[in-house]
């Protein structure tokens, strides 16, 4: 981490985006993570994803659990509400968060251990129903905060910094996103930004449940020899299945592509996908090939990554519960109270 | 033999066993009786089970208007052979037992000093019916129309209450009210006549009859609660689905059918409150219906609510602990578990409904101070006000009141330069402003957090901002005394040294117990507690006193503690008395208990202690 203090002054030539905000507007505070650390790369390509998308940073909501990972939503989006809950919860309370607004971008920020071990109930359910949001797990396999236990994303037979084996079965957070019903799940790694931005992207435009799990090298409990989650494993087993292109709904294709080698998927709100396949073979919007694509190659130790399953036609939870338009929000007696004439017949059929 | 005798006052029990369609024929009698204008209160006793275990539906008829439970049985509807021995017991010298006795009774299950009404109930039906279910449902319907005969309740009153259960199914209509007229006909030709009569009068009023499980949900409804995420718990379920049925009605936007509400069945308690801090969070009215156990899962969530300040309304329907305790059963011990929910030093807001009346009044009430003081508040009813119907005052609402959102900085504030900061107490009341996510894009974003902060919501370790923010968090509990429901004074008729509190489901009870009390001269000054934090005007009402009974429907005498701990009043002028068998608390019960203890108070105390 860095003592410095960021300069409040940004430079005049910054590149302004539609919104009119330069990228420096997407920060927040100084990181206090060890350097070196994944979860600020990712940080830095939510930050990029954001300018890129013209989004206000205060329509972004960003909550999170406990953990380094649920530390870093003070690290971007500095004029975005954030909300650190509590361990492995963080699920629920952006469910109820979206309730309450249907209109803002909900950004939910977890761990491994947050996400697979202590909240994994929650993990499992928040897809379950649906909730607009994006998902971001940093993943790097290890307890940070307190001091490098073992998580559930562990693979079995890694070893610890100070050598003990992990006995245990690993949970793939993108296998069980599959199987609880995620509309859109891709996996990355923190040290690919190319692969990852354009994921990001995709989910954020994706109107349903989207989890992206980052595996995210932690720089000190779990980079060493031995372990499966270190920058160096993870580069030489990392199997992209495809390469994305993001267009948000507005922009004009422009690119050209080889014919055979991409698949287009339109979204529900017009953006475009267009995944240049990397694995001829693999179609992103084959959820139970997905499935067993991901389990065929964790068998081979390798780790696939991309975007490995979209459903394009996603629905949410405000559709399936048929809630208005409107935030809940901002609502008032005038549209929530029935009055006192309603209640005097109820009253009436009470006798 | 003695004979009991009674026109409009005396106790029906209804001994069955669960699932056999039971407890709506019992309730039509208790309903017949009250279309007759005399009060009464039924009581359901049931087991934690869906079919085959036995089951209690009790009414009281009480032309006085007495609803807590009494204590005795004057008439057993003994319908249950596994319970016989016991409901047998339980009927009073002179008593009725009503008993099908299509097989014959030995005498030695039985009592010489009762009633004993037999009718063959299992004969009649299965010479009516060939069909085993219509059978059972039927069988319950011949002692309906025996009972009315008996007691002379009007048989029109249960055709009606018919023709309005079965709008539209004329079939099962007239099958029932064959049913009514075969065990009438029967009961006039064959039964001798009782000493229990109901005769017609007009003591209902305007006064309604609701359980306090639907009332609580519609008092979220008339609130504004948009949010209601729930985990199905006994003896709470009833007020989300209360809700769920209430807002299919009342919350439908008339343009595009759409619900301008959204409940979320959870995948557990930690899931429904962590639901209703967001929403809280973001702006919305939410709730959450619970019991015991779910408030033991909440109480993480409960800290970070009160910490990071989040409106929070959670309704605690109360049950038997501790662990899964008495799931089916009554009791109000959860109130330390609430007043300090969770690790820390935590106080909590809490609400004491008295009926379903203020259940409707007191959860509306809950959204306004979840909201005016940013912090849980639990509305702590319990399965005897919760899952029993009740005669109470109608529900009324002032269209003219608005909702108290709390103090809320809007994005035109933040533009005209207030200095926002989250945690910064500006009025001295304790109560700092928040802003919803998104109001502005430059100013008033904030990053909540369950850790230690200061005012302006910045991560701090620093011991003065911590302390700093704990003593606003007691500046903000004492605000709170000002904002909750005051207690209710019931003033004998002459001076009284002696005094009690009670609150919750206690309060029927208690009145009765009172009026019972005064009748062998014995007065006492009574104060109803509606509210945690305690007001000067019950540490005033104590010191008043030189004894205090405190009645509590649990066996720590957990409000004692909190009166003691909290108020600061002297633990030697209270005296607790505990009633926690799981059954509500009788009048019989607070009567004995009192005149008991005064008897010795006076005794010892007389020549010492002049206040008297």
């Amino acid at each position: 981490m860095t003592y410095l203090a960021k300069p409040k002054l940004h430079h005049p030539s910054l590149a302004k985006n539609r919104v009119g905000y330069t990228r420096r507007d997407y920060e927040g505070k100084i990181s206090t993570l060890c350097a070196g650390c994944g979860h600020d790369s990712i940080s830095a390509a939510i930050i990029q994803a954001c300018w890129e998308l013209d989004i206000e940073p205060h329509r972004v909501a960003k909550l999170s659990g406990i953990g380094c990972s649920s530390k870093t939503p003070d690290y971007f989006l500095g004029n975005s509400h954030g909300f650190n809950t509590v361990h492995g919860r963080m699920p629920s309370v952006l469910t109820g968060a979206n309730l309450a607004n249907r209109e803002l971008i909900y950004l939910g920020v977890s761990g491994d251990g947050d996400s697979a071990s202590i909240g994994l109930g929650q993990f499992a359910h928040v897809l379950r129903r649906g909730v607009n949001m994006t998902y971001i797990v940093e993943n790097n396999g290890v307890y940070g905060l307190t001091k490098g236990q073992f998580s559930a994303t562990a693979d079995k037979g890694s070893k610890s910094k100070r050598g003990q084996a992990n006995n245990d079965t690993p949970i793939d957070l993108a296998s069980l996103a599959l199987v609880m019903g995620a509309t859109f799940v891709a996996r990355s790694f923190s040290g690919d930004k190319q692969q990852l931005v354009p994921l990001i992207h995709a989910a954020i435009a994706h109107a349903g449940a989207a989890v992206i799990d980052v595996v995210s090298p932690c720089i000190a409990f779990n980079n060493h020899s031995g372990s499966t989650k270190s920058y160096d494993y993870v580069r030489e087993h990392n199997e992209a299945v495809n390469r994305l292109d993001f267009f948000p709904q507005r922009d004009e294709i422009t690119a050209e592509y080889g014919a055979g080698e991409i698949i287009e998927v339109r979204q529900h709100d017009d953006s475009v996908l267009r995944l240049r396949k990397l694995h001829a073979e693999y179609d992103p919007t084959d959820r139970v090939r997905a499935m067993a694509y991901v389990h065929e190659h964790a068998a081979r130790g390798e780790v696939v990554t991309g975007l490995l399953y979209v459903d394009p036609e996603a629905c949410d939870l405000h559709r399936q519960l048929n809630t208005i338009d409107e935030p809940l929000n901002t609502l008032g007696a005038a549209e929530l109270c029935p009055g006192s004439a309603v209640l005097e017949q109820i009253n009436a059929s009470l006798r | 033999m003695q004979k009991i005798e009674a026109v409009n006052d005396f106790v029906i029990k209804f001994a069955n066993i669960n699932g056999s369609g039971s407890a709506s024929a019992n309730e039509l009698v208790a309903r017949a009786i009250l279309r007759m204008g005399v009060p009464v209160s039924p009581r359901n006793i049931f087991p934690s089970n869906i079919q085959g275990l036995p089951t209690w539906f009790e009414v009281r008829v009480t032309e006085r208007g007495y609803l807590g439970r009494r204590g005795g049985v004057d008439m057993m509807v003994a319908m249950n052979p596994q319970t016989w021995d016991q409901d047998v017991r339980e009927i009073e010298t002179g008593g009725y037992l009503f008993y099908d006795n299509s097989r014959p009774l030995p005498r030695s299950r039985s009592r010489d000093d009762i009633h004993v009404i037999g009718m063959p109930l299992t004969e009649l039906c299965n010479n009516t019916y060939s069909d085993p279910r219509q059978r059972q449902l039927f069988k319950n319907i011949l002692y309906v129309g025996a009972l009315a005969h008996l007691l002379d309740i009007d048989p029109s009153e249960i055709e009606t209450l018919f023709g309005q259960q079965f709008k539209g199914k004329e079939k099962l209509l007239d099958a029932n009210l064959q049913a009514l007229k075969v065990g009438r006909e029967y009961a006039r030709e064959n039964l001798k006549p009782i000493g229990l009569k109901v005769e017609r009068r007009d003591k209902v009023g305007d006064h309604i009859f609701v359980d306090g499980n639907t009332a609580a949900a519609l008092g979220c409804v008339y609130g504004g609660a948009t949010v209601c995420a729930w985990y199905p718990i006994t003896p709470s379920s009833s007020v989300a689905e209360a809700f769920i049925r209430y807002t299919q009605k009342l919350r439908v936007d008339p343009k595009t059918g759409q619900q301008r509400c959204a409940v979320v069945q959870a995948e557990d308690e930690l899931a429904s409150i962590g639901m209703v801090v967001g929403a809280g969070w973001n702006g919305a009215r939410a709730f959450t219906a619970t019991s015991g156990p779910g408030i033991s899962l909440m109480s993480e969530f409960i800290g970070l609510a009160f910490f990071a300040e989040i409106p929070t309304v959670l309704i605690n329907v109360q049950r038997g602990g501790p662990s899964t305790g008495m799931p089916t059963r009554t009791q109000q011990s959860d109130i330390l578990a609430c007043a300090y929910a969770s690790h820390g030093d935590t106080r909590h807001v809490l609400l004491f409904p008295e009926d379903p009346y203020e259940c409707f009044e007191m959860s509306a009430q809950a959204l306004d101070l979840a909201e005016r003081l940013q912090t849980p508040v639990f509305v702590m009813s319990d399965l005897d006000i919760g899952m029993n119907q009740r005669l109470c005052r109608p529900f009324a609402w002032d269209d003219s009141v608005e909702y108290d959102r709390g103090k809320v900085m809007t994005r035109e504030a933040l533009d005209a330069g207030s200095d926002f900061g989250r945690y910064l107490d500006v009025d001295g009341d304790g109560i700092p402003y928040r802003t919803y996510p998104g109001t502005h894009p430059t100013k008033g974003g904030y990053f909540t957090r369950g850790t230690t902060k200061n005012a302006y919501a910045g991560y701090s370790e620093a011991g003065a901002d911590y302390v700093d923010n704990m003593q606003r968090l007691l500046r903000k509990f004492e605000t709170a005394k000002s904002l909750v429901p005051l207690p209710v004074l019931t003033a004998a008729r002459y001076p009284a040294r002696f005094a009690v509190i009670f609150y919750g489901s206690t309060s029927p009870a208690m009145h009765e117990a009172l009026d019972a009390l005064a009748e062998h001269g014995i007065y006492l000054n009574a104060l109803r507690v509606r509210a945690f934090p305690f007001q000067n005007e019950i540490v005033d009402f104590v010191a008043a006193h030189s004894k205090v009974f405190v009645f509590e429907q649990n066996l720590d005498g957990q409000l004692t503690t909190l009166l003691i701990n909290e108020a600061g009043v002297d633990p030697h002028s209270l005296v607790t008395v505990v009633h926690y068998d799981g059954t509500p608390i009788t009048a019989r019960f607070i009567t004995q208990a009192i005149a008991d203890r005064v008897a010795r108070l006076n005794v010892h105390s007389r020549k010492a202690d002049r206040v008297a």
